[in-house]
């Protein structure tokens, strides 16, 4: 029965890694301007503005 | 007069042009400002700009003057600006208030290529800041921001920002409190089920023991990191002797850890940690939801963000930028076309027509002359002026206002209806608790009234009220901002459902700022006597004059010989041999032909009285409709510090029976809504535009300023309209008390959970599998049903067909 605590402390540290993941971005500014970014991408790079 | 009528869109603004003598590779610009913008673009090879958005530009037809920015040299102004520097670079952020589609964006972000200087800029669309770094060996600050508004992006300078120090940082601590919430909630309740899944089974001993400590480690930063803000509000309530709708959250909140704590330690039970969790975790999101404010509206400025940093002062014949702040009594101070003079201030050069719309509410500018006095807060229309300054910006007349207690005092801690409801609450469940565990106690079942005492207060935590008040005035706050009505915070949303009575008041608000109906009415003239008008008029610089010219709109003009000027009454000479005589009544002399409300300018030509021109204002679309509609369901009034020209129009508008009052100062209106308040016991919102309402948007329950389009500046309020969805103000209203009604609904069903939950609670078998069932089915009902009648009255009132 004792593999059931190694999960636990295995699937809580996964999780633990998700959360230390979102915190990271938090604290980066990730969510302080939601629109932006999604714009940025559609940006052509330099040379192909000849279309 | 024949000008070819085809509609042609400007290349760079899309506004239509006229006629199209603006020409540059078979693109047509409106005006050289527009045209001046893509020259600069098509030099830097920044053309990409026109391709991702059909003519995202905006108008540039403001002449430039090569100086504007020359206060940027002064050290001091720069430090304040400048939020980071370093040998090489320095960083600024600024708010560009045009910043609206993606082709600015792009553009803002390749600005490096039209100022070498310039190391990187980022945009945050949200905000519309861009932060610049840039090399200022290089470059300059002025350059730096002479190089945005080349482009058309001219930042938003203000004292109030700089004092500030620009740097707005947002809070995210929020955000972690809910990621924590939620990490910790889900673990809980995953050991939690297996323990509910068993049954009446018995799991191992030791992995029992286990689940147990680890839910406990758990739910530690839930209670003490997460659930802070239910704590820190309730104890505020306390501390200000009243009790608010966070106390008994914060009270069930501890009585559920408590409660579990004694239930690991003595393995009687698993405790309720997975519902207590999970309760946090809900209701910070709806906290979330509710807390999504309006980055880019700031509503709290006053007449400092309306002023200009700084002021050209002459001295010993050469020109200093002087931040305004410094610039004192006796100073000569020079100002340009379509410039705030900040100070009071008499006139020594130029010709002054100065625009007191947002000052004092007159809708037509004031001639002034050499040696009068030109109060704070005017706007100089066309043309340079010197001034000798008389007080300084924080003596002025102007800015007496803000010295009135109103603008001080603190916001009161203020009891909503929610927060007088979990009052009642509170009380409710503290006496079934005891009543509860007297019962139990009489029938000697000690065990049983510890159970029963507990989980009632665990069980009727008033969460579903705050969740349901939460999500719904998140989803109001949301639909109101896409339509462009952005409240300062939820508690706006219960105060407006609460008002009876609004006051108006008139200039920018229900009429437009600039531009007048001119009408014409008496003896037809003919098109040679119109023309002997127009030359005449055009000889006056009358605001009144000019508005007639304007509407007449006659290109060629005969010679006037003896031309003759009688100061604020009116004009007269001679042209192609008729003696034309133009002004107001009382200058002309005579009898009148009509009844018509508004500023009269009477034509006689020759002796004999043709007829008049009046002037009247503009009312905005849909005004009449909205004045209509509000007249139905509560008492208006309008207060103005216009003269009463409109009078009788303004009766037609609003009823007969309202009240109207002229000429009108700050103060005075100030005072008119404080009357209001106590002595007629009324729920007042003020809806009022300029520097002069600002009192009396302050003092009102609901404040709300008209935002004109262009004008960036509201004073301070509660909310801020846009001018062009001022008609919808009924509508919003009605959501606002609709909203109130979801809430109670809501909250009536959560009840029912309550009660459920009570019935096992009193007997003492609460266990924890019910609570756990309970909590969340409650909770997510309630955010469905909120979400889902506030989506459902959205589209009911046609607030939901938005486009962007």
């Amino acid at each position: 029965m004792s593999v059931i605590i190694i999960l636990l402390i295995v699937s809580i540290l996964i999780a633990g890694g998700f959360l230390i993941g979102f915190l990271w971005g938090v604290k980066d500014g990730q969510f302080d301007d939601a629109t932006s970014p999604a714009q940025r991408i559609l940006f052509d790079n330099e040379q192909s503005n000849k279309s | 007069m024949n000008s070819s009528k085809t509609i042609v869109a400007c290349f760079h603004c899309g506004n239509t042009i006229s006629d199209s003598k603006i020409l540059l590779e078979e693109k047509k610009f409106c005006c050289s400002g527009c045209k001046m913008v893509y020259e600069i673009l098509q030099q830097h090879d920044l053309c990409n700009y026109y391709e991702m958005n059909q003519q995202p530009g905006l108008i540039q037809n403001k002449t430039k003057r090569s100086d504007k920015y020359a206060f940027l040299d002064n050290k001091e102004i720069e430090m304040k600006l400048i939020h980071f520097s370093n040998q090489e670079s320095s960083h600024i952020t600024l708010y560009l208030p045009q910043i609206h589609c993606s082709s600015c964006l792009w553009l803002l972000e390749n600005i490096h290529k039209v100022n070498e200087g310039i190391q990187s800029a980022r945009v945050n669309f949200a905000k519309k800041e861009v932060f610049i770094v840039f090399y200022h060996q290089q470059t300059s600050l002025r350059a730096v921001i002479e190089t945005l508004d080349g482009i058309g992006y001219e930042p938003y300078l203000s004292l109030n920002e700089i004092s500030a120090n620009g740097q707005s940082k947002t809070d995210r601590t929020r955000w972690y409190k809910i990621g924590v919430a939620g990490f910790c909630f889900g673990n809980i309740m995953m050991m939690s089920l297996a323990d509910y899944l068993v049954g009446t089974e018995v799991i191992d001993y030791k992995i029992e023991l286990f689940f147990k400590i680890i839910s406990l480690v758990l739910s530690l930063p839930v209670l003490f990191y997460s659930a802070t803000e239910f704590f820190a509000s309730a104890w505020y309530g306390i501390k200000n002797k009243y009790l608010n709708i966070d106390f008994p959250v914060a009270l069930a909140l501890v009585i559920t850890f408590i409660r579990s704590i004694y239930e690991i330690t003595h393995g009687s039970g698993n405790g309720y940690l997975d519902s207590m969790s999970g309760i946090v975790f809900f209701m910070l999101i709806g906290r979330w939801l509710q807390s999504r404010t309006y980055q880019t509206i700031s509503f709290d400025r006053d007449y400092k963000s309306f002023f200009p940093i700084a002021l050209n002062v002459i001295k010993d014949a050469c020109i200093t930028p002087t931040e305004i702040s410094k610039v004192k009594t006796n100073d000569i101070v020079q100002i340009h076309s379509n410039e705030i003079i900040p100070v009071d201030a008499l006139l020594s050069k130029g010709q002054a027509s100065i625009d007191y719309s947002f000052v004092s509410g007159e809708s037509l500018p004031v001639k002034v002359n050499i040696g009068e006095l030109i109060y704070a807060g005017g706007k100089q229309l066309e043309g340079m002026l010197e001034l000798v300054v008389v007080k300084e910006v924080s003596q002025s007349y102007l800015t007496n206002l803000w010295n009135n207690p109103v603008f001080n005092k603190k916001e009161k801690p203020q009891q909503s209806t929610y927060d007088a409801i979990g009052k009642y609450f509170t009380y409710a469940v503290i006496t079934i608790g005891i009543i509860a565990g007297l019962y139990w106690w009489l029938q000697g079942e000690n065990t049983l009234m510890w159970n029963a005492i507990t989980t009632v207060l665990i069980v009727a935590c008033p969460c579903a009220l705050l969740l349901s008040q939460n999500y719904t005035n998140g989803n109001i706050l949301r639909v109101f901002g896409l339509n462009k009505f952005y409240l300062r915070s939820p508690e706006v949303i219960e105060k407006i459902s609460r008002i009876n009575h609004i006051v108006l008041d008139k200039t920018g608000t229900i009429t437009h700022t600039k531009g007048a109906n001119v009408k014409y009415s008496g003896k037809i003239l003919s098109d040679a006597l119109t023309a002997d008008v127009a030359s005449l008029l055009k000889q006056s610089s009358h605001p009144a004059s000019q508005l007639v010219s304007e509407y007449l709109n006659i290109q060629n003009s005969s010679e006037v010989l003896h031309f003759k000027e009688t100061e604020g009454q009116g004009i007269e000479g001679w042209v192609n041999e008729h003696h034309v005589k133009i002004g107001s009544p009382q200058f002309i002399g005579g009898e009148y032909f009509n009844e018509r409300q508004g500023t009269k300018v009477v034509i006689s030509i020759d002796g004999v009285i043709h007829g008049e021109y009046t002037i009247t204002n503009k009312y905005r679309f849909g005004v009449t409709q909205l004045l209509k509609s509000l007249r139905t369901k509560f008492t208006l009034s309008l207060i103005s510090g216009d003269n009463d020209n409109e009078l009788k129009n303004i009766h037609d508008l609003i009823g007969k029976d309202s009240e109207v009052y002229f000429n009108q100062t700050p103060q005075q209106k100030l005072d008119y809504i404080a009357n209001l308040q106590t002595n007629h016991y009324l729920n007042v919102m003020m809806i009022g535009d300029g520097l002069n309402d600002s009192g009396a948007l302050k003092q009102s329950d609901v404040g709300i300023a008209v935002a004109d389009t262009g004008n960036n500046f509201t004073p301070s309020s509660d909310g801020v309209i846009d001018c062009t969805k001022l008609s919808q103000l009924d509508t919003f209203i009605k959501f606002a008390i609709a909203g109130k009604k979801i809430i109670l609904f809501t909250f009536t069903i959560s009840a029912i959970y309550n009660i459920i939950g009570l019935y096992f609670a009193v007997q003492g078998v609460l266990s924890p599998v019910v609570a756990a069932i309970l909590m969340p089915c409650s909770s997510i009902t309630i955010i469905l049903l909120t979400y889902g009648l506030t989506e459902w009255l959205a589209k009911y009132y046609q607030l939901k067909e938005v486009t962007k």
